[in-house]
C-alpha cells in the first residue's frame, strides 16, 4: 500500500514562492494501476517525484511498504528508492551503455552477486521482449523500444511500486497501446503497483483502476475510472472526459429538434441488452439517433447516446421510464414536445 | 634568403632535442593535469546547486580557487612560480621545471572543461539514476564519466593545444622546447630559417592533435 499524506510542494522562486502540490493526500491500494491526469503544471509531476522523493515535499508524509520515506536521508532513502521503480516520458537511458549495461547498473546499485546479475538482466529483456537487443545502444533502439528499457531497468530490483511520468506521451498511438499493455501485463503478473501521471485520457481508460484528477495542485476528483467516465462532476474532469468521448453537436441539428433531445447512459452489461430496441418496440415512440458510442473501460462497457424521442407525450414519458427501470440513466437535455 | 635548408639540416639536433623537450613538458604536465583536473571538475560539477552532492561552501571555495590561477596570465604566473618550482624540483630553468607552472595553468582549465562536458549531460539521466537507488560513486563513474567521455576527451585535446602554446612561452625563462630554439635563434638572432621551422612545427603538431582528438571523441560516442 502506498499512503500520501498532506502533501505540500512550495518551490521557491524568484518571484516568490510557488505551490506546486496543495496538501494532497491519497491512498494507493497494493496492485492498483492509478492514474494523475492534469494539464501541465497541475503538480501531478511533483506530486510524482514526491513518491520517490526526488523531490521533497514540503510537508506531508509519504509511505511505502510502511515506511515514512520523508524520515529517511541518504543511504536509507537510497536502498527504499530500490523498491520504487520509475519510467519517465524521455527513457533517460544511459546513453554510452548497451541495453544489457543499463539494466546491469540498476542491478548493481541493489549489490546483486555479479554471477547472478547476466542471468537476471536476460529474464527482464525476456519479459519487455527485447532479448534481442541486449548488445546494443539505445541510440539504435525506437522510442517504444527504449521505453521497454526503461521498465526492464525499473522492475531490476523487483519494486512493488512502479511510478511513470508520462511514459508514453512520447510515443506513437500504437506503441503506446503496445506499452500499456506491457504494464497491465507486469500489474498483474508481478502485482506491482503502479502509479501513473497523464494528460492523455485514453491511457487512463486503457489500463486504470482508479484515478484523480488534479488542478493548480489541487486533487479536484478522485474515484474508480468506471464512474468518473460515466459521470465526471467537475468542469475540468467533464473537459478530459470529452477528450476521448465527445457530444458536441452541430447548431443546425439542434435547431431541428421537434422532440424531446435525451442523454441516455447505460452503465455496463445494460449497455449491451438492447434495451433502446425494446422500448421502440413496446411504445408508440420514434427514436432518432444523433451520437453515441460504447466506450469499453477495461473491459466493461459503458454506453452514451444522444437521441431524439418523437410521439405522445404520454408515450415519451413512458417511454423514458421504461428504459430507467432497465438500468438505464436518462438525463433529459432539450424538449421540444 | 628567407629559408635557408641547408642552415635547417644543420639545425636539426636542436630542432630535434627541443621537440623532446616540449613533449617532455606537454607529457609531464599533461599527465598531473589529468591526474588532478578530472576529479576536480567531477568535484565542481556534483557539487553544484541542484546536483546529488550539493555542497555550497566546497564548490564555492574550488570554484574561486579555479578563477583566481584561471585569470592569471600564463606568463606571470610562470614567474611568481618560480619559489615553488624552486621547492619542488630544484631549478627553475629546463623542461621539468616548467611542467610545474604548466600544470598549475593546466588544472583549472581541464577541470573547467570537465564540469562544463558533464553539465551537458542530460540532467533527466542522472536523475533516472537516483530513481533506481545507485550509488553517488555508481553516478560518477557509470553515468557522468560515460556519458561525458565525448566531451572529456574534446577537453584533453584543448588542453593540450593550450599546453603547446604555454609550453612555447615556458621558452622565454629558459623552460627549453620549441618555443625557447624560436625566442633564441628566431628572435635573438634574426634566424628566419629556425623562425619558420618552428612555426610549421607547432602548427604541424596542433593539427594532428586536433584531429586525434576529433576522431577519437567521435569514434567513442555511442549516440
Amino acid at each position: 500500500m502506498l499512503e500520501i499524506q498532506n502533501i505540500t510542494k512550495i518551490y521557491k522562486t524568484k518571484k516568490g514562492e510557488v505551490t506546486g502540490v496543495d496538501n494532497v493526500s491519497l491512498t494507493i491500494d497494493k496492485g492498483e494501476v492509478f492514474g494523475i491526469v492534469g494539464y501541465s503544471g497541475a503538480g501531478k509531476s511533483s506530486l510524482l517525484r514526491c513518491i520517490n522523493l526526488l523531490e521533497r515535499p514540503t510537508s506531508g508524509s509519504v509511505i511505502v511498504n510502511g515506511q515514512d520515506l520523508t524520515k529517511l536521508k541518504g543511504e536509507q532513502l537510497r536502498k527504499a528508492r530500490l523498491k520504487i521503480g520509475m519510467i519517465f516520458q524521455h527513457f533517460y537511458l544511459i546513453s554510452q551503455k548497451t541495453v544489457g549495461e543499463n539494466i546491469e547498473f540498476a542491478l548493481k546499485a541493489a549489490a546483486t552477486p555479479p554471477k547472478h546479475i547476466n542471468a537476471r538482466v536476460r529474464e527482464l529483456l525476456e519479459m519487455v521482449g527485447l532479448s534481442e537487443k541486449i548488445d546494443v545502444y539505445p541510440a539504435q533502439l525506437s522510442g517504444g523500444q527504449k521505453q521497454r528499457v526503461g521498465i526492464a531497468r525499473a522492475l531490476a530490483n523487483t519494486p512493488s511500486v512502479l511510478l511513470c511520468d508520462e511514459a508514453t506521451s512520447a510515443l506513437d498511438p500504437k506503441t503506446t497501446v503496445s506499452i500499456l499493455r506491457l504494464l497491465k501485463k507486469i500489474n498483474r503478473e508481478l502485482n506491482i503497483t503502479i502509479v501513473l501521471i497523464t494528460h492523455e485520457m485514453d491511457v487512463v481508460k486503457e489500463i486504470c483502476d482508479r484515478m484523480v484528477v488534479m488542478q493548480d495542485g489541487k486533487v479536484i476528483e478522485e474515484g474508480a475510472v468506471y464512474d468518473i467516465f460515466a459521470n465526471p462532476v467537475e468542469p475540468l474532469t467533464q473537459e478530459f472526459i470529452s477528450s476521448v468521448v465527445s457530444f458536441e453537436l452541430p447548431p443546425t441539428i439542434l435547431e431541428g429538434v421537434t422532440g424531446k433531445m435525451v442523454k441516455v447512459l447505460f452503465k455496463g452489461d445494460v449497455a449491451g441488452e438492447g434495451v433502446i430496441s425494446d422500448m421502440i418496440q413496446n411504445f408508440e415512440v420514434c427514436g432518432n439517433f444523433l451520437h453515441g458510442t460504447i466506450e469499453y473501460i477495461q473491459e466493461k462497457p459503458l454506453g452514451i447516446f444522444l437521441m431524439e424521442l418523437q410521439g405522445q407525450p404520454d408515450n415519451v414519458e413512458r417511454a423514458v421510464s421504461y428504459m430507467e427501470g432497465r438500468g438505464a440513466f436518462v438525463e433529459v437535455i432539450d424538449d421540444a414536445i | 634568403m628567407l629559408f635557408d635548408f641547408e642552415h635547417f639540416i644543420s639545425m636539426l639536433p636542436d630542432v630535434w632535442k627541443a621537440f623532446g623537450e616540449t613533449l617532455l613538458m606537454i607529457g609531464i604536465s599533461l599527465s598531473i593535469s589529468l591526474l588532478i583536473g578530472l576529479p576536480l571538475g567531477i568535484i565542481l560539477f556534483v557539487t553544484s546547486k541542484g546536483l546529488f552532492l550539493r555542497n555550497r561552501f566546497l564548490n564555492g571555495v574550488l570554484g574561486f580557487i579555479v578563477n583566481l590561477v584561471r585569470s592569471i596570465p600564463y606568463i606571470i604566473l610562470l614567474v611568481a612560480l618560480f619559489p615553488l618550482t624552486k621547492i619542488l624540483v630544484g631549478d627553475t630553468i629546463g623542461p621539468v621545471a616548467a611542467s610545474v607552472s604548466l600544470s598549475v595553468a593546466a588544472i583549472p582549465f581541464f577541470a573547467r572543461l570537465v564540469e562544463t562536458s558533464m553539465r551537458e549531460i542530460d540532467k533527466g539521466v542522472i536523475e533516472a539514476s537516483i530513481a533506481v537507488g545507485a550509488t553517488p560513486w555508481m553516478i560518477v563513474k557509470d553515468v557522468l564519466l560515460p556519458e561525458a567521455k565525448s566531451g572529456i576527451i574534446q577537453g584533453v585535446t584543448m588542453t593540450i593545444i593550450s599546453l603547446v602554446a604555454y609550453s612555447a612561452m615556458a621558452g622565454i625563462i629558459g623552460g627549453g622546447g620549441i618555443g625557447d630554439l624560436a625566442i633564441r635563434f628566431g628572435y635573438y638572432r634574426y634566424d628566419n630559417t629556425i623562425m619558420i621551422a618552428t612555426v610549421v612545427i607547432l602548427i604541424i603538431i596542433v593539427q594532428i592533435i586536433q584531429f586525434a582528438g576529433d576522431a577519437l571523441s567521435k569514434a567513442i560516442d555511442k549516440r
